[in-house]
Formats: structure tokens, sequence, C-alpha cells
């Protein structure tokens, strides 16, 4: 459904988005992460057939965004950086406005932003001007404005920003669900917990570049290494330290706890669980490590080499 | 008779403008800021401007200049029209620069509507109302005219100046957007706005003097043209640069003096790195380029000596008789071989009239710049057969007094004139690939190049012509 090969941006000399490669299936979320600047919103509004690109190809829901641009902006619903809304206006007035710009019928009109604004639990506010309303509601609005005319593709520039956790969840529980309508959507967040709990693709852009296309499991286990566990110990060490089976490196370890990283705990962990059961260890607990996608993309963006290329690039 | 179908597909590609534009009114009319001025400038200014000209007739008619009250009612009716639709202007800032200041215009070009749609109904949002103000206060005050039985002007003026005032609500309009393709907030499109404001009150000024002493002679209908003209201008820049991408490319009004620099220092040089390489690619490039502007200058300047000569029959000047060898006796004391002071003065004078041709025509896309060239041919040709009506043969004030200096200064100003027209030229031929700075700068840079390289030598070459060489041949002539 998103689908570009080597997209790239200048703006005169500066190059912007650089030779950019991906490719969103049905029903996927990828969620763009990256520093201020790196390109996003660039990648985004070509998406959109709001920029052209300087090279390269991409595909919205089939349409070709420099050649079909008029059917790609009809399949996409995009939620902008600034929700830009008309504090005049009601929510009602603005989404018809919407509505009819993507030549809804009045009727059919009518009854999604009825069913959208109760979705979202804007209802009582449907009379309210939008200038009156609090920056969550805006932004719900604004996402309500990018489902108007029901599509299949979705790109979503923060869509939880500035809103209350209650507020953040229905969006997020909604855009879980329009995920199981079998949407696509493209999705800019700097809230990396939000990324891990809705991706299924994660790509990390840099300096215009995508430096890692991967799911968040994959990401982390790329960028951080192999997985992490803690073991429990009841009672000290005492000094006891045994030789560890291979594949398994102890990383730190305290008068009661040790912990290991493990390149295959699937075949490693039980003999590992055996060897200290051995050396008289009793043992408490034998826990994964949680390690944070927030790590894996700090280490991602801030790892800089001389070439000026992330490592894994 | 537009065929059903065609018909459909008309109005279905007009309707995105037309939901743009209904919503933009709304807005508009939700805005005290805008309703306010609108309905003071709608209903109380008219009824203000029907008591000043009925004062003024009153007192213009004590004293017998019955012609100056008649000729101001007219004249107030333009201003009470003009007023409203000085508010399109803001209007206009607002509409295309507030939306991008706000960030509501990303959402509006992700939407399937087309650059040209969205142009088109946000200039029907920012004309309409305020032309709709217009003609409602200009309708007060012809009704208040008509209940204290002031005689109304005829009818052929009245429709000259509706006309004025929708054309001038459009170059306004029209001329807004181009300078907000070129601002990101409205505090700057507001400053850049006053290359609006400021040629819209000289051209009201030079309505007024139209209005009261030239009526007869210079129809308002030309002033209508000209401007319906500059609208299609602007119009056609607005399109082309009102594009989702450059609107959404710029994002800061930085003046970036560098950029600026870079832009005409390239436009001014053309690569070139040498004088030599310069004048044969840069400036030869350039007098390429200026061949149909120097065409329409040259025959412009042929129709300026036309007039001068026939305007001698309306203005008709029999001088006592001459002796013109004397006269030259004194020109050559006043410009002696030695003093370089006069030729100084005369070249200062021909670049002030390069500066004011350049002024002018920056105002007007090169049309006015040519002006200047256009009068220097007029008097020229008044001048010679002035001194022929008075017996002086005019080949002989042509060889003796014109052409030792003229065959420099004359192509000079003809190219001058070309130059200024040409940056007119390159403005109303829209570009998407650079923004209208670039374009701007590019196009003064190359007037530059053809100033430097060729126009400036020329007026220098002249100015010692005409200082030290010219009255002693004249003088050779007469004698």
């Amino acid at each position: 459904m998103i689908y570009t090969e080597s997209l790239t941006k200048y703006f005169d000399n500066f190059l912007a988005v650089d030779a950019v490669n991906l490719d969103v299936r049905q029903g996927q979320i990828l969620v763009l992460l990256g520093p201020n600047g790196a390109g996003k919103t660039t990648t985004a509004r070509m998406l959109t057939s709001i920029l052209v690109p300087s090279a390269g190809t991409a595909k919205v829901a089939g349409y070709d965004v420099v050649r079909e641009a008029d059917r790609v902006r009809a399949s996409v619903g995009v939620l902008t950086e600034h929700h830009g809304l008309y504090g005049r206006m009601n929510p009602v007035e603005y989404l018809e406005f919407y509505a009819a710009l993507f030549g809804m019928d009045r009727t059919r009109a009518t009854r999604r932003i009825d069913e959208l604004l109760e979705q979202f639990g804007l209802t009582q506010a449907r009379k309210q001007r939008l200038g009156e309303y609090s920056k969550g509601m805006r932004q719900k609005l604004a996402l309500v404005r990018a489902l108007i005319h029901d599509p299949p593709v979705l790109l979503l520039d923060e869509p939880t920003s500035a809103m209350d956790p209650e507020s953040a969840r229905m969006v997020r529980d909604s855009i879980r669900t329009l995920r199981s309508e079998q949407r696509t959507i493209l999705m800019c967040t700097h809230n990396l917990s939000e990324a891990e709990e809705l991706a299924d693709q994660i790509a990390i852009i840099r300096r215009g570049r995508v430096i890692l296309n991967d799911t968040p499991v994959n990401i982390k286990s790329i960028l951080l290494g192999p997985e992490e566990f803690e073991v429990q110990l009841a009672g000290s060490l005492d000094g006891r330290m045994g030789d560890w089976p291979d594949g398994v490196a102890l990383t730190a370890q305290d008068e009661n706890w040790l912990r290991f990283k493990i390149e295959n705990p699937q075949t490693t962990n039980p003999m590992l669980l055996r060897r200290l059961l051995e050396q008289d260890m009793r043992v408490v607990s034998f826990n994964l490590v949680a390690r944070s996608l927030e790590d894996a993309y700090i280490q991602a963006v801030m790892h800089d080499t001389p070439s000026g290329k992330a490592p894994l690039a | 008779m537009i065929p059903l179908l065609g018909r459909r597909r008309l109005l279905s590609a007009f309707s995105p403008s037309l939901i743009v534009a209904r919503r933009e009114v709304r807005d508009q009319f939700r805005d005290w800021r805008i309703i306010i001025p609108i309905l003071f400038l709608t209903l109380f200014f008219p009824f203000l401007m029907n008591f000043t000209a009925q004062q003024i007739l009153g007192f213009v008619q004590q004293y017998g200049a019955t012609i100056i009250g008649e000729r101001l009612v007219p004249f107030l009716l333009m201003i009470v029209g003009f007023f409203p639709i000085s508010a399109s202007l803001v209007i206009a800032l607002e509409s295309f620069v507030g939306e991008k200041e706000r960030g509501s215009i990303e959402p509006l070009l992700s939407s399937p509507i087309k650059d040209w749609q969205l142009y088109l109904g946000k200039l029907i949002s920012s004309i309409v109302p305020s032309l709709a103000a217009s003609f409602l206060g200009m309708g007060v005050y012809l009704i208040g005219l008509v209940l204290k039985g002031v005689r109304l002007p005829e009818a052929n003026l009245l429709v000259q100046i509706f006309m004025l005032t929708i054309a001038q609500a459009i170059v306004m309009v029209s001329g807004a957007v181009v300078v907000s393709t070129q601002a990101t907030s409205v505090k700057a499109a507001n400053l850049l706005a006053s290359f609006i404001i400021i040629p819209m009150a000289l051209l009201i000024q030079g309505e007024a003097v139209v209005m009261f002493w030239g009526r007869e002679t210079l129809s308002l209908w030309w002033i209508v043209f000209g401007l319906i003209v500059l609208a299609a201008l602007f119009v056609r820049i607005g399109l082309a640069h009102f594009q989702r991408e450059e609107l959404l490319g710029r994002e800061i009004d930085v003046l970036n003096v560098r950029w600026g620099w870079r832009v005409f220092r390239q436009g001014f040089s053309g690569g070139a790195k040498t004088l030599r390489q310069w004048y044969r690619q840069a400036v030869s490039a350039s007098l390429h380029s200026l061949r149909f502007s120097l065409l329409a200058v040259v025959v412009l300047a042929i129709i300026g000596v036309v007039i001068g000569v026939q305007q001698t029959r309306n203005f008709e000047i029999l001088m006592p008789s001459m002796q013109m060898d004397e006269r030259l006796e004194t020109v050559l004391d006043i410009l002696p071989v030695s003093s370089a002071a006069p030729v100084a003065l005369i070249l200062w004078q021909n670049v002030r009239v390069l500066i004011v041709a350049l002024v002018f025509g920056i105002c007007s896309f090169g049309i006015l710049g040519v002006i200047p060239i256009f009068a220097t041919m007029a008097l020229l040709g008044f001048l010679v057969q002035t001194l022929a009506n008075n017996g002086i043969p005019a080949e002989m004030t042509i060889l003796g007094l014109i052409l030792p200096h003229g065959v420099f200064e004359i192509p000079a100003l003809i190219l001058a004139g070309a130059a200024v027209l040409q940056i007119g030229v390159v403005l109303a031929t829209p570009t998407s690939k650079r923004t209208v700075g670039e374009v701007f700068l590019t196009s003064l840079a190359e007037w530059m190049r053809v100033v430097v390289g060729i126009i400036l030598p020329l007026l220098i070459l002249a100015a010692i012509i005409e200082t030290w060489v010219t009255p002693r041949i004249g003088l050779v002539l007469f004698r």
C-alpha cells in the first residue's frame, strides 16, 4: 500500500530525504522514528503528493505520487503536525467542509461525521467553536478529519501529542482498530513506547536516510545485542563463580544477583539454570531484563561514526 | 451554448473553488475585525461623503466654480467604492498567508483540490465580500445624492467607476497573492503589501487628476484596461507560484542577504570569469534576450517622435528671431572643453532617468518604465518641429544638435527602456522552478548587466560629446 524506492528530496542544495526505501503492506503500521529535521515530515509530504520527489518513486494505495497525485490525495487521510483547525467554525461545519472537498455527498458525510464524533468522544462538544477546544480535543478532531473520507491509507504525524493519557489510549485503540480494518498506517512519532506498542515495522531515519527498518523486536536485538537475563539468588554468592555455558556472557553482578547476555536463550537458558543449581546456587527467579526501544533508538541516532553514518546503516 | 455534459464537468471543476470560497466568506462574516470596518465604510462613510459633496458643491458655487463641484461628485463615488475594496487586500493576505502561518494550509493541500481551484476559491472569497460592500456603499452614496437633489454623474462615467473599482479589487487581491507567496507570516506579508498599497495610492491620485482635469482627453477606460492587464499578469504569476511545493517549501521569513547577493551576482556575471568572457557571453546573451523588448521600445520611440511632432499643432511656440550661432557661442562659454563638471551633470541627469524608469518599471511589470524614453522622444520630436516652425531646418537641428551625441545617447536610452521592459516580461513569465524573489533578483541583475556593460559606457561617451563636441559642430553648421 505504501511503497517507495530511492525516494529523494532536495531543497535547493540541501538533501532532506536521501534514497528512502519503504514497503508497508495493507493492514500494517510503519512508524517513522528520527530526531527533529531528520526528514520524516518531508517523506510524509511526498507520500501525500504535497511535495514532488527530486528522485526516486513512490506509490501510495497503488497510485504514483507524481503522476496520480489527485488519486493519492483522495486515498490518504492525513494528520498533520499542526492540527490546522478553523477556530470560528464548529466541528460539524469543519468536517462538512472537508467531506465536501473529498467529494462526499451530504447524507454520507452527515452519517460519517456523527459516527466519528461519537467514536472519539466529541459528540458533546459538537456545537462548540473549535477555538474553544482544548489541545487534546483539537488533536482528536484533526484525526477525525483525516478519517472523514474513510481512506485506506493513513499518514499520522504525532497522533497523540498534547493528549491526556485517557485520550491518548483512546486514540491508540482507534489506531489498532484501523489496522484491524486492514488500513495501512504510516506514523511519525517521538513517543517511543507508543511506537513499540503499535508498530509492525519501525524505520529509523536520520539526516534523511533510513538507517534501520525492521520489527521492534529485531531492532532492539540488532542495536542492543543479545537479550539479557537476571538471576536472583537466595543468599549471597560467597565468591562462587562457575564457568558458564557457551553463548553466555556475565554482564553484571552483585551480592545476590547476576546478569547475563545470552545469545540463544531457548537452548542456553536450561543449561545455565542447571549449571547454577549444580554450583549450589539457590535460584529465586530467572527473568528477562526489559529493554526499551528508547535505548535502541538512542543507540541508533546518537552513535556517530566519522563517515557520518550509523554503525548499522 | 455549453452542452449539458460539458456544463456539468465545468461545474464540477469549479465546485472545490466554491466550497473553499463559501467557507472563507462564512469565516470572514464571523470576524468582527473585518465586519466592523466594512460596515462603517459601507454605511457611515457614504453618508459622510454625501455631506462633504453637498457642502463643497455649495461652497464652489459661491465662486462660480461649479465644474469643480460637478467633478467632485464622481470622484467621491470612486473613493467611497475604493475604501471597502482596500479591505480585500487585508482579507487576501489573511487568507493566503494566515493559513500558512496557522498551519491550516497543509490539511487543505492534502485534500484532492487542485492548486488552481484553491487559488481561485481564495481569490473569490477575498474579492467578492469587499466588492459587495463597495457596491453597497456606492449605492448608498448615489441614493443619498438623489435624495438631496444632487445631479448624478452621466451613465458612462458611472460604469467607468464601477469597472475601475472591480479592476482595482482584482489587482490588489491578485497582487496580494504574489506577495503572500514570498511570506510565511501575516506580519511579513503586511510589510510586503506596501509594494501594492503605495502604487495603488499613486494610482488613485492619478485617477483623481484624470477625473478633475483630463476626463475629456484621457478616458478612465484606459486605466481600467491597464489595471485589467496588470491583474491578468498578477493572476498568471500567482497561479504559477501558488503551488503546494512552493507553499510548503518555504519555512521562515529570514532576509537571506547572502543568498540574495549570490543570486544577483550569478545573474550579473552569468558565470563569466573575465571581462572579455562577460561581454562575449553574458552581455551578448542579455542583448539577445532583449530583442523583442527592444523592438517594442523602438516602435514606441518612433510613436513618441510622431506624437511630439503632432503636438506642435496644439502647442505652437513662436520664438523671437533666433541667432543660433550667438546662442551656441554662449553654450560654448558654459561648456569649456577643459571642464568635466558639465559632463558629470549630463551623465547624472541620464542616470537619474534610468533610475526613475527602473522604479516605474518595477511597479508596473516594466510597462511604465518605458515612459521616460517615450517622453524624451516625444520631446525631441516636439523640439525639432518647433525649431523647424521657427525657420531652422529639421535636418540642421538633427545633424548639428542631436545626432553627434544622440547616436550614443538615443540607443542607450532605448536599450534602457528595453531592459526595464524585460524585467516585467521575465516577472510576468511564470516559472514554477524559481521563486518570485529569485526571478526578480535575476531580472534585476540582467538589467544591471546591460546598464553597466553597454548603457553606462554609451551615456558617458554621449555626455562627453554633448558637452565638448556637439556645440562646436552646431556652431560650424549654423554660422
